[in-house]
């Protein structure tokens, strides 16, 4: 094998572990920046930024409560979208920092570990037996079908005009961002964009903070977890947040000459998304249902249209 | 190969002593069944894993040349799942049903005969024996859906089957002798460069597509596969959907290994046709109640994702691209084995639920994973697998196409292979859906009828079959690895004598068992996390309302109504009843289904309307004999008449 299986210089350990340490102790915090966001525009003072963090602790100790209907596979929504959370965020580049595992191809397994968060995630609604998590799960099903092609065809144009199938080149690549292919980037930012928002359950897609269980879609699948497997839900949504949040970023970071300075752009890169979604969600309601579908075809519209652009 | 044919007359012989036996038949042929199986595979083992060729050459036939069988690794990789599968199916068929009902005997006589015929056929490279193992299949495969005969969903699957098998049949007899004008014996061999380019290889190539693409089911010519995949016993359907009906692509593969220089249309065709079927099979699934049918129309997706692979390959085989080429390949051959493997898996535990349950109509389940959680477990690892999803073999396999696909961007001059990416992706979530609708269903929330509560576990015979293939599903997921140098040697023989990189490099796969085993350390030590767990003694929090019924869960329908609706100009779903009017509405019948465009919309009634014409020469065929004699009078006559002018 031409790749050694681990990085084994020095650098490349130290570099691995910051990124071991942000990828799984820094994803509570972006829902906290959001809400101040979101709490500072409506003129509240809001809940503290690291209310999220606070929540997993009381979460840890607290029972946890199973309907008489369920069975193991209850429990594998949870664990299966941290796990999948974390290994995905081992293929993904933060910012110009190197990523631990890079290798051909790993843009496919990070797609389908989401898929499999997913179907994980979806069983595990179904797996109570209530009709409200049965209708917040056949809602991802159906949205995640227009989203899974609109990601993938943004992968597809950024491989063709990077030459490469990992992520670490596509997103980072020399190039990216400059001459012919700044246009088609806009355009597969635009999709991911749309991507992001409805994969992470935000406005306009979904509102997580309605009290209204009939319109939501993914907090509704989620209403029967308590304790540890509910801290483990929520963590595994902001770990989502955090790594599809690095992906739809990294392409317009600017490269610096430290690595630490590169840790920091990213940081601050983190920072401004957060500002980015929390914005959107103070300036535009949540679509109707039925708009939602058109609105993920706009995002593999955009997808296509890139690809198109790298053709002619 | 001596071994190999002792597998294949051991197989065959299988069902014999339980016909002569009072009691404990199955058992019989389960374990010579088993014993065959073993001898097979290592034959088939010993030839992918280096060991030479074999070959067996027939006593000379009145054709001429002498018939030729030969296990080379493409015979041998079909050959896995062939062994496989039957075995697992005689030990789940065990438990089918007693001795005493009436057609048991006759169901295990020709499990062991649809096996020797599939073993026989996998080898052959001649045409003679190829079309004897051929309609060998065909028999016993139409034998063994009528075993429940009495039933005339039974009856009438088994009748189109074999209207369609023998009208495939004929289009092969027509390409092999299309083959035997190119060369002039009828043993397979390569054909020379440039006849892919003439009319008579694309005649060939026609005829094969149509002749082999009828038996695996690609979408337009798919008319008989849901319903005798849904009418057949369970083992039956398993084998039928997890081997023979990849036959058609055997037949596929041993044209493009044939062939040195296939022309761009033909990889552009096999693509197209597998983008159609993916996309079209998984839709279609999402629209059916019928458990087995649903799983039917999967087959007919996952067929899809084969060609698409084939497409590939050809594509990159014939613009000179070898790393295309590999990984399209690899990644169909693997898709053969791997969805041999879960489909099987899947429709074994469709047939304990079944079996369980007296009914294949989904909104009728419910619960079924407190009461019978390994044929749970066993489907739940099949849905995970046929979703292609990490860490089990369907992401492997799916993962070569999607490479190929990724690499050949700028290669062809058209983005042939941007329509794959987008068809695969599709498929995938789509798929998902379909199986979250599935096992949902079926195995959870609560019963909806009296009978899913007092569903009862399938017995050990029946699930360690089961247990079997989730464990190859798991192996072939965790370490892709060990099966990377047999696809090599298969995808050698496909290629042209060039030499070509081997998939583990290409695929990456050490990289690719490191993280699924991380994937799996990772939810271990969660699940450690969460113990110990507290009794579940509550009922499900309906948001406040705690005396929800089984009435108010989602049912199947209503889960893929979105879909569906977004579908429905390809479904054509139909909608009965359901209208309420006034405010205080009473209770109004409601059902919707999703006929089968090709047989209920077009086949069905073209045929009727060609019954209706052959009525009309009912007249000339009154059934008394000297009539019949005099036409044979009467067109000698003519005969005679026409050789004198």
């Amino acid at each position: 094998m031409s790749q050694s299986l681990l990085p084994t210089s020095i650098p490349g350990m130290v570099q691995g572990a910051v990124h071991l340490l942000t990828l799984l102790l820094l994803p509570p915090l972006l829902p906290g920046l959001i809400n101040k966001v979101k709490a500072v525009i409506a003129g509240r003072s809001g809940p503290p930024v690291l209310q999220l963090y606070y929540d997993l602790a009381k979460l840890s100790h607290k029972r946890a409560l199973f309907s008489r209907t369920t069975t193991w596979v209850f429990l594998a929504g949870p664990i299966g979208t941290v796990a999948a959370g974390v290994v995905a965020g081992l293929l993904v580049p933060f910012g110009h920092t190197g990523t631990p595992l890079p290798f051909e191809g790993d843009v496919i397994l990070f797609a389908y570990l989401f898929g499999l968060a997913r179907f994980l995630t979806v069983l595990s609604a179904l797996d109570t037996g209530s009709s409200f998590e049965g209708m917040g799960a056949a809602r991802e099903v159906t949205f995640s079908a227009l989203a899974e092609p609109a990601l993938f065809l943004g992968f597809a144009a950024l491989a063709k005009a990077s030459s490469s199938l990992s992520l670490s080149t596509m997103l980072l690549g020399p190039g990216i961002g400059a001459g012919r292919i700044a246009g088609p980037l806009i355009l597969v930012l635009v999709g991911w964009t749309i991507v992001f928002l409805a994969e992470n359950a935000r406005i306009p897609v979904d509102d997580p903070n309605t009290h209204l269980e009939l319109t939501m879609i993914h907090e509704v699948m989620v209403l029967d977890h308590s304790g540890r497997p509910l801290a483990l839900v929520l963590y595994g949504a902001s770990l989502k947040l955090l790594v599809l949040g690095a992906m739809l970023m990294d392409p317009l970071l600017p490269r610096t000459t430290h690595a630490w300075q590169n840790w920091l752009v990213f940081y601050a890169g983190l920072g401004v998304l957060a500002l980015g979604v929390g914005l959107v969600e103070s300036m535009t309601a949540r679509f109707r249902m039925t708009k939602v579908p058109q609105f993920l075809i706009a995002g593999i519209l955009a997808s296509a249209f890139a690809f198109l652009l790298l053709l002619v | 190969m001596n071994l190999y044919l002792c597998a294949v007359v051991v197989v065959l012989s299988s069902g014999v002593p339980g016909l002569f036996l009072r009691r404990r038949g199955g058992a019989v042929a389960a374990v010579l069944m088993s014993l065959g199986a073993l001898l097979g595979v290592a034959a088939a083992l010993w030839v992918l894993a280096g060991g030479p060729v074999q070959v067996f050459a027939l006593p000379p036939t009145p054709m001429g040349a002498a018939g030729l069988l030969t296990l080379d690794p493409i015979g041998a990789l079909f050959a896995l799942p062939v062994f496989l599968l039957s075995a697992c199916a005689a030990i789940y068929g065990i438990g089918y049903r007693d001795d005493h009902h009436d057609n048991v005997r006759t169901l295990r006589l020709f499990l062991g005969f649809l096996a020797a015929s599939l073993a026989f056929l996998v080898a052959a490279t001649h045409a003679l024996p190829f079309l004897l193992g051929w309609e060998g299949m065909a028999i016993a495969a139409f034998v063994l859906v009528m075993t429940e005969d009495r039933q005339p969903e039974a009856r009438r699957a088994g009748w189109i089957y074999l209207v369609c098998t023998h009208t495939g049949t004929l289009a092969l007899i027509g390409a092999f002798a299309l083959l035997f004008g190119a060369t002039g014996h009828w043993t397979f061999t390569a054909l020379p460069r440039g006849f892919a380019a003439t009319g008579l290889g694309t005649a060939l190539f026609v005829l094969c597509l149509f002749g082999f693409g009828l038996k695996a089911g690609v979408m337009p010519l798919h008319l008989w596969l849901p319903s005798t995949h849904a009418a057949a016993p369970s083992h039956v359907s398993a084998l039928m959907s997890g081997v023979l009906i990849k036959m058609g692509i055997l037949g596929l593969v041993r044209l493009l290994s044939w062939i040195p220089d296939p022309p761009f249309w033909w990889g552009a065709t096999l693509m197209v046709a597998g983008a159609v079927s993916g996309i079209l099979g998984v839709a279609f699934a999402l629209g059916q109640h019928d458990l087995k049918r649903l799983l039917a129309y999967h087959s007919i997706e996952n067929i899809g994702i084969i060609l698409l692979g084939l497409g590939l390959g050809t594509l990159g085989k014939s613009t000179g691209h070898p790393v295309i080429q590999v990984l399209g390949y690899a990644g169909a051959l693997l898709h053969v084995l791997n969805h041999s493997l879960f489909k099987g898996l899947l429709f074994l535990a469709a047939g304990s639920i079944v079996q369980a349950m007296g009914t294949r109509d989904l909104e009728r389940m419910g619960g079924l994973g407190q009461r019978m959680p390994w044929t749970a477990a066993a489907f739940l690892a099949g849905s995970w697998a046929i979703c292609g999803l990490p860490p089990l073999n369907g992401f492997v396999s799916e993962w070569f196409i999607y490479l190929g696909s990724f690499r050949a961007l700028g290669s062809f001059r058209w983005p042939w292979s941007l329509a794959i990416l987008a068809a695969l992706a599709s498929i995938g979530a789509l798929a998902l859906a379909c199986f979250a609708k599935a096992y949902g269903t079926v195995f959870q929330g609560l019963p909806r009828t009296t009978a899913a509560g007092a569903a009862l576990e399938a017995p050990p015979t029946m699930l360690v079959p089961m247990g079997i293939l989730a464990g190859a599903c798991a192996l072939i997921g965790l370490a892709p690895v060990l099966v990377a140098p047999a696809l090599d040697r298969v995808v050698a023989g496909l290629g042209n004598g060039a030499s070509l990189q081997p998939v583990a490099l290409l695929g990456n796969l050490p990289r690719l068992s490191l993280l699924a085993l991380l994937l799996l350390g990772l939810a271990l030590l969660l699940w450690r996390w969460l113990r110990p767990l507290a009794p579940a003694d509550l009922p499900t929090w309906d948001c406040g309302y705690a005396g929800a019924t089984p009435r108010m869960q989602y049912t199947a329908s209503s889960f893929a109504d979105g879909l569906v609706g977004g579908l429905r100009w390809v479904l054509w779903p139909k909608v009965h009843g359901g209208q309420v009017t006034g405010t205080f509405p009473v209770d109004r019948p409601f059902a919707s289904h999703v006929p089968d465009p090709i047989l209920d919309r077009a086949a069905a009634p073209a045929f009727r309307f060609l019954a209706l014409g052959a009525t009309l020469l009912r007249f000339f065929q009154g059934g008394q004999l000297h009539i019949y004699l005099l036409y044979v009078l009467l067109t000698l006559l003519l005969l005679l008449l026409w050789m004198v002018v």
